[in-house]
C-alpha cells in the first residue's frame, strides 16, 4: 500500500475522515449565547449610564462581565457553557476574562510567580501585544498627519 | 421609554450575536484558533475605530458592539486618538494601554483571585 501522500492529498483525506462540523448549529448557538451576553451588558448599561457618564458606565459593564466570567470559570461552570456556546462566550469580553482566569487556575500548582504569574498572560499576552501594536500604529499615523495639518 | 429600552436590548442582542456568528464561522470554516480570533477581533476593533466606524456602531448597538472584543479595540483607538491630541508623540505610547487598562486590570486581578480561591477542575472534552 502506498503510504506517501502529497500534502494536498493528505489534507483531503484528513478532511474526509474528520467528523463534519455542525456549522449551522454552532452558528445558531453562538448567536443566541453571544447575543444574550450582549443584551445582559446592555441591561446593565442602561441603569449605570444614569448613575455615571456613558463612558464610565460602559467600562463598568465590562468590569462586571469580567467578574462574572472569572467567578463562573473558578466554579467550573464557564467551561460547561463555553463547550456549547463556542464563539458566543469567546468573543464577548467574557472570553477574554476566561482566557486570563483559566490558565491562572490551571497553573496554580506550578507556583505563584512562574506558574500563575506567567501563565495568566498566555492568551491575554498576545491580545494585549497586538492591541498595543495596532493602537500605536494608529497613533503614529495620527501624529504624523498632525505634523502636516 | 420602556419601548426604547426593549429596542436597545434587541439591537444589542442582534449585533452582538451577529459578531459572535462571524467569529464562530471563522473558527469552523478557517480553523483559526480561539486565541487568533481574539487577537483578530481586537485589531479589527482598532481598525474600525481608526476609520471612524466604531462610534456609530456603538451608538446603534450599545453593548452589542462594546461587549464583543471589537469594543476593546474601539476603546483603544479612541484612547490613542485622545492621547495623541493631548500629548503628541508621547500619546502614541501612553494611549493604547491606558485605554485598555480597566478591563485588563480587572481580568488580571479577578484571575489571580480565582487562582487563589478555586482549584482547577478536571477538563471534560
Amino acid at each position: 500500500m502506498d503510504r506517501h501522500f502529497s500534502p494536498p492529498d493528505y489534507r483531503e483525506r484528513v478532511r474526509r475522515r474528520a467528523a463534519a462540523t455542525p456549522v449551522v448549529k454552532n452558528a445558531a448557538r453562538a448567536f443566541l449565547v453571544g447575543g444574550a451576553i450582549c443584551a445582559v451588558g446592555q441591561g446593565l448599561y442602561i441603569p449605570l449610564a444614569r448613575l455615571t457618564d456613558p463612558r464610565q458606565a460602559s467600562v463598568w459593564v465590562t468590569v462586571i462581565l469580567i467578574f462574572a466570567a472569572a467567578a463562573l470559570t473558578g466554579l467550573g461552570l464557564f467551561d460547561r457553557l463555553a463547550r456549547h456556546a463556542g464563539a458566543g462566550t469567546l468573543l464577548p469580553v467574557t472570553g477574554f476574562a476566561n482566557s486570563v482566569v483559566s490558565p491562572a487556575l490551571d497553573s496554580r500548582s506550578e507556583g505563584l510567580v512562574l506558574g500563575v504569574g506567567a501563565k495568566i498572560f498566555s492568551i491575554a499576552g498576545p491580545v494585549i501585544l497586538y492591541a498595543t501594536l495596532a493602537g500605536s500604529l494608529y497613533g503614529l499615523a495620527l501624529w504624523v498627519a498632525s505634523l502636516f495639518a | 421609554m420602556t419601548e426604547e429600552i426593549v429596542l436597545s436590548l434587541v439591537r444589542a442582542f442582534v449585533v452582538g450575536g451577529a459578531l459572535c456568528v462571524a467569529a464562530q464561522l471563522l473558527i469552523d470554516l478557517t480553523a483559526l484558533t480561539p486565541a487568533r480570533i481574539l487577537v483578530s477581533f481586537v485589531c479589527a476593533g482598532v481598525a474600525l475605530g481608526a476609520l471612524g466606524w466604531y462610534e456609530p456602531l456603538v451608538g446603534f448597538a450599545g453593548a452589542g458592539a462594546s461587549v464583543p472584543l471589537i469594543g476593546f479595540g474601539g476603546a483603544i483607538a479612541r484612547g490613542v486618538r485622545e492621547a495623541v491630541e493631548e500629548e503628541g508623540l508621547l500619546g502614541v505610547l501612553s494611549g493604547p494601554l491606558s485605554a485598555a487598562s480597566a478591563g485588563t486590570a480587572a481580568a488580571l486581578l479577578f484571575g489571580y483571585g480565582a487562582a487563589l480561591l478555586f482549584r482547577s477542575k478536571p477538563k471534560r472534552t
